[in-house]
C-alpha cells in the first residue's frame, strides 16, 4: 500500500519537501539541545514543564477526537460518516505520534527513556500515560491497516475488528483523562487540582480534533476529488459547536469557583492568565485573543445559515482551532507554575530553538498525516475505478 | 518478487558498506595498537576484589550491581570470598589502588571505543590534583 | 509474493512483542521482590530536623549551612536564578508559611529570610509521581532518596512537590563547580536533585554536613522514634510549625518560632 505514497504530483512532492526542510532544521536543533542541555530552552527552576508538554496534552486531545467519527458510524450506523473514519483514525495515529516526541524532546536523559518500561511504577501517572498512549497507538495502526487492506480488495473487513474497534472508543476517553490526572492530582499545583480537568480536557479535545479534522477535509477537498458529503460536513459542525459549549461553560465554572471561594491561592493563576499578576502580563493578550476567538466562534456556529455555508464553516473552524490551541498549548500548562511554591511570579517564554524543535515535531506530524491520507484515498480511487 | 534486481544490487550495496571497516582492516594489515596497562605496584593491591580475568570481563556488572546496592539499599560493605572487606566504591576503592585512571581504565576503554558515563559525574581524585 | 513479505513482517513484530513482555513480567516480579526486603530490613529510624528560627535568626546574613551544604555535595553556583540549583536555601518566612497569612506578623520574624530544604516527607508526592522509582523514600530511616543513575529527567517530582525544593540540571554543571569534592559525585546534565539528609554522612555515623557548620546550634538532626533524642526533646517543650501541613505530605522539618 505504501507504494501509493511514492507517486504524487508536483504541488504533493513540494508539500512533502517542504516539510521535510523544516523536519532538518528541527533535528539540526534538537541535537544541539541533546548536547547541552535542556537550558536551551526557556524553562527554569520554577516553570519546569512548558511548551513541550502542552502539545503534548493538546495533541493527546486531537488523538482521542478521532473517537467523535468513529462512535456514531460503528456504534450509532450512522453510514454518513463510512467516508471519514479512516482520516480520524489516521489523524489519531499522527498525533500519538507527535505526543510521543514530544516528551522525548523533553526527557533530560532520553537515552534512559525505556526506565519507564524497565520499572514500572503503577503510582505514577506518567507510567499510564505511557500505557495508554502507546496502546491507543497499537489499537489505531491495526484498525486502519485491517479496514483499508478489506476496502482495497473489496471485501468487507474481518469480523474481529469490530470489538477492536468498539475497544478503541473508551480507549481514547482514557488517553485524555489519563493526560488530565498528570495534573489534577497534584496537591502542589492548585490550578489544576480540579474533578472538572479531564471533563473540561474532553470537550476542548472534541471540538478542537473534529475542527482540525473539518480542515484538512476542506483542504483535501480543495486538491482531490475527495468529498465527505454535505450531511457528515454537517453533522460534524454540530459535535464541534456542542463541545464547544461544553468547554466554554466548564471553563466559567472553574472562574466561579476561583474568584466565588476568593482563596488567594486558587484566584492568583486566573488573574495571572487574564489580568496578570505583580505586573507580569506574558499570557493576558493571548488568553484574551483565545477566549475571544472561542466565543465568538461558537455564537457563528448556532447560526445555522452561517455553520451550513462552508467557507465560514472553514473560518470557524480555524478560529476553534486557534483558541483552544492558545489556551491548551500556550496558557494551561505553563500557568499551574505561576506563581510558584513559595509565591514567587517567573514568567516563562520558549526560545528560539524550542519553538523550532516544536515546529518540527507538527511538521513531523502533518507529514504523517498527508502520507497517510494519500494513501488512503489512493487505495479508494483505485477500487472505484 | 518484483524489482528483484535492484533489491539484491541494494542488499550488496549495503554489506559492502557495513562492512567496510572489517575489510578495510584486513587489506591494509594495520592494527590499532594493543592496550598497556600500569598496574598498582603496592604489595597489598596485587589483590583485587575478584580474580583478574573476572574483572576483565565483567567490572562493569560488579560495578552496576556495587551502584545499586549502595544507592537503593544503603548497604557499603563488600565482603570478598576470602573474607577480606572493600568499601564498594568506585572512586575510593577501585581508584584507591588503579590510581592511574588514564594508563588502566581509559587504554582499555580507548581501545575498544567504550565511553562508560560513570565518569560524567564520579571524579578521579588524581586528576584533581594535578589541576 | 507480496502478501509473504508483509506476512513475514508482522510475524517478526509480533516475535519481538513477546520477547519484551516476558521480559517485562521478569522485571516485574523482581521488582516486587526488593520492595519487599527494603521494609523488612527496616531498623525504626525516622530522621528529622529541628531549625530553631530564633537561634538562625542571631546573624541575618549566615551562610554557613548553605556553603557547608553546597561544597560536600558538589552543588554547583550558576548564577542565574532561572537553571540555579540548590539544596538549601533563604526564603522570607512569609513566603516560606504562606498558609500563616497574618499582617501583624512578629516583628522578629517579619521580612526575615529562614533556611528551607527538603522536608523528607514520610508521604511524599514527589515519590508518588516518579515513573521510574528513581526516588523514593527509604523505609529503615524515612530519607527521601534519589538514583541520578537512574533519574530520565522528565521533572514529574519537580511539578509534585509543593515546596519547590528539588532543582534540575538544565546544563552540564561541573564547569560551575568551584573546588570539586572528590568524595562526593557531581551530577550530569539532565537529572533532577535535592538535599539528601547527608545520607552518605549518616552512614559514616556523622551529623549532616548544615548542622554540623552552623555556629549558632539552630540546626537540630536526629531520630523522632527515639523517645530521648535531642529533637523529640526540643518538640515537646516548644510550638513548632511545619510547611504546609494540610497537604497530608508529613514534612519532617520543623521550625520553632
Amino acid at each position: 500500500m505504501l507504494e501509493h505514497a511514492l507517486k504524487g504530483t508536483k504541488k504533493y512532492w513540494a508539500w512533502i519537501f517542504s516539510l521535510s526542510v523544516v523536519i532538518v532544521v528541527g533535528v539540526y536543533f534538537y541535537l544541539k539541545q541533546f548536547h547541552f542541555g535542556l537550558g536551551i530552552t526557556g524553562l527554569s527552576r520554577d516553570v519546569s514543564w512548558g511548551f513541550y508538554i502542552a502539545q503534548l496534552t493538546f495533541l493527546v486531545g486531537v488523538a482521542a477526537s478521532g473517537v467523535m467519527v468513529v462512535l456514531p458510524y460503528y456504534m450509532h450506523d450512522y453510514k454518513q460518516f463510512g467516508k471519514l473514519t479512516i482520516l480520524g483514525e489516521f489523524l489519531a495515529i499522527a498525533a500519538v505520534a507527535m505526543c510521543i516526541l514530544f516528551v522525548f524532546v523533553d526527557i533530560g536523559q532520553p537515552i534512559r527513556l525505556m526506565n519507564i518500561i524497565l520499572y514500572p511504577s503503577p503510582s505514577s501517572i506518567l507510567f499510564w500515560d505511557t500505557v495508554v498512549l502507546s496502546g491507543y497507538m497499537l489499537i489505531n495502526i491495526v484498525i486502519s491497516h485491517v479496514v483499508l487492506d478489506s476496502e482495497r480488495k473489496s471485501i468487507p473487513p474481518p469480523k474481529w475488528i469490530k470489538p477492536v474497534i468498539i475497544l478503541s472508543i473508551p480507549w481514547a476517553i482514557s488517553i485524555h483523562t489519563v493526560t488530565a490526572f498528570l495534573y489534577a492530582g497534584l496537591a502542589a499545583r492548585p490550578f489544576w487540582m480540579t474533578a472538572i480537568l479531564a471533563p473540561r480536557f474532553l470537550a476542548s479535545a472534541f471540538s478542537s480534533g473534529p475542527a482540525l479534522l473539518l480542515v484538512l477535509v476542506f483542504v483535501i477537498k480543495k486538491f482531490t476529488s475527495f468529498d465527505p458529503g454535505k450531511e457528515a460536513v454537517q453533522k460534524l459542525a454540530l459535535i464541534i459547536t456542542y463541545a464547544m459549549a461544553a468547554n466554554i461553560f466548564f471553563i466559567l465554572m472553574e472562574f466561579f469557583t476561583a474568584f466565588y471561594s476568593s482563596i488567594p491561592e486558587h484566584i492568583h493563576h486566573f488573574q495571572y492568565l487574564y489580568f496578570g499578576l505583580d505586573g507580569h502580563t506574558t499570557l493576558v493578550p493571548w488568553m484574551w485573543a483565545s477566549a475571544i476567538l472561542g466565543v465568538t466562534a461558537l455564537i457563528l456556529l448556532f447560526i445555522p445559515k452561517i455553520r451550513k455555508n462552508e467557507n465560514y464553516l472553514f473560518i470557524i473552524c480555524v478560529a476553534i482551532f486557534v483558541s483552544i490551541w492558545i489556551d491548551k498549548g500556550l496558557g494551561m500548562v505553563v500557568t499551574g507554575f505561576i506563581p510558584n511554591p513559595l509565591g514567587d511570579v517567573v514568567d516563562y517564554w520558549p526560545t528560539i530553538p524550542e519553538a523550532i524543535i516544536s515546529l518540527s515535531i507538527w511538521a513531523i506530524g502533518f507529514f504523517l498525516i498527508t502520507v497517510f491520507y494519500k494513501i488512503a484515498l489512493s487505495v479508494r480511487k483505485e477500487v472505484m475505478t | 518478487m518484483y524489482d528483484s534486481g535492484k533489491i539484491i544490487i541494494g542488499i550488496i550495496i549495503f554489506i559492502a558498506l557495513f562492512t567496510f571497516p572489517t575489510w578495510y582492516l584486513f587489506t591494509s594489515g594495520e592494527a590499532a595498537p594493543m592496550p598497556d596497562l600500569v598496574y598498582p605496584e603496592n604489595e597489598d593491591q596485587k589483590e583485587c576484589v575478584y580474580s583478574a580475568e573476572y574483572m576483565r570481563a565483567s567490572h562493569m556488572d560488579l560495578l552496576n550491581e556495587w551502584r545499586d546496592i549502595v544507592v537503593r539499599e544503603g548497604k557499603r560493605t563488600f565482603t570478598t570470598t576470602a573474607g577480606k572487606k572493600f568499601e564498594m566504591s568506585m572512586t575510593n576503592t577501585c581508584l584507591g589502588c588503579h590510581s592511574n585512571k588514564a594508563q588502566f581504565c581509559d587504554q582499555c576503554h580507548n581501545y575498544l571505543e567504550v565511553n562508560p558515563y560513570c565518569w560524567d559525574c564520579h571524579v578521579d581524585p588524581s586528576q584533581l590534583e594535578n589541576q | 509474493m507480496d502478501v509473504t513479505r508483509r506476512k513475514l513482517l508482522k510475524l517478526a513484530g509480533l516475535g519481538a512483542l513477546g520477547l519484551t513482555a516476558g521480559k517485562y513480567a521478569k522485571v516485574f516480579a523482581n521488582d516486587a521482590f526488593t520492595e519487599t526486603t527494603l521494609s523488612e530490613i527496616g531498623t525504626g529510624k525516622r530522621w528529622a530536623m529541628v531549625v530553631d528560627v530564633r537561634k538562625c535568626l542571631v546573624k541575618e546574613d549566615c551562610r554557613e549551612c548553605i556553603n557547608a551544604c553546597h561544597i560536600t555535595h558538589n552543588v554547583p553556583n550558576i548564577g542565574n536564578t532561572k537553571d540555579e540549583i540548590k539544596w538549601i536555601w533563604k526564603e522570607d518566612f512569609e513566603n516560606v508559611f504562606s498558609d500563616q497569612e497574618n499582617h501583624y506578623l512578629k516583628e522578629n520574624l517579619k521580612d526575615k529570610r529562614i533556611p528551607i530544604f527538603c522536608n523528607h516527607c514520610d508521604n511524599p508526592p514527589c515519590v508518588r509521581v516518579c515513573p521510574t522509582q528513581a526516588t523514593w523514600k527509604r523505609e529503615e530511616d524515612g530519607i527521601v532518596m534519589m538514583d541520578w543513575h537512574r533519574c530520565i529527567g522528565c521533572r514529574y517530582c519537580i511539578v509534585a512537590c509543593p515546596y519547590g525544593s528539588r532543582s534540575f540540571n538544565w546544563q552540564d554543571p561541573r564547569p560551575f563547580i568551584d573546588n570539586i569534592n572528590s568524595e562526593f559525585p557531581t551530577r550530569s546534565k539532565g537529572v533532577v536533585e535535592k538535599c539528601t539528609f547527608c545520607e552518605k554522612r549518616l552512614a559514616e555515623g556523622k551529623q549532616p554536613a548544615c548542622v554540623e557548620a552552623c555556629k549558632e546550634k539552630a540546626l537540630v538532626f536526629g531520630n523522632l522514634n527515639d523517645q530521648n533524642s535531642e529533637v523529640r526533646k526540643l518538640l515537646k517543650e516548644n510550638f513548632s510549625l511545619r510547611r504546609k501541613p494540610g497537604l497530608g505530605t508529613e514534612p519532617e522539618i520543623y521550625y520553632l518560632v
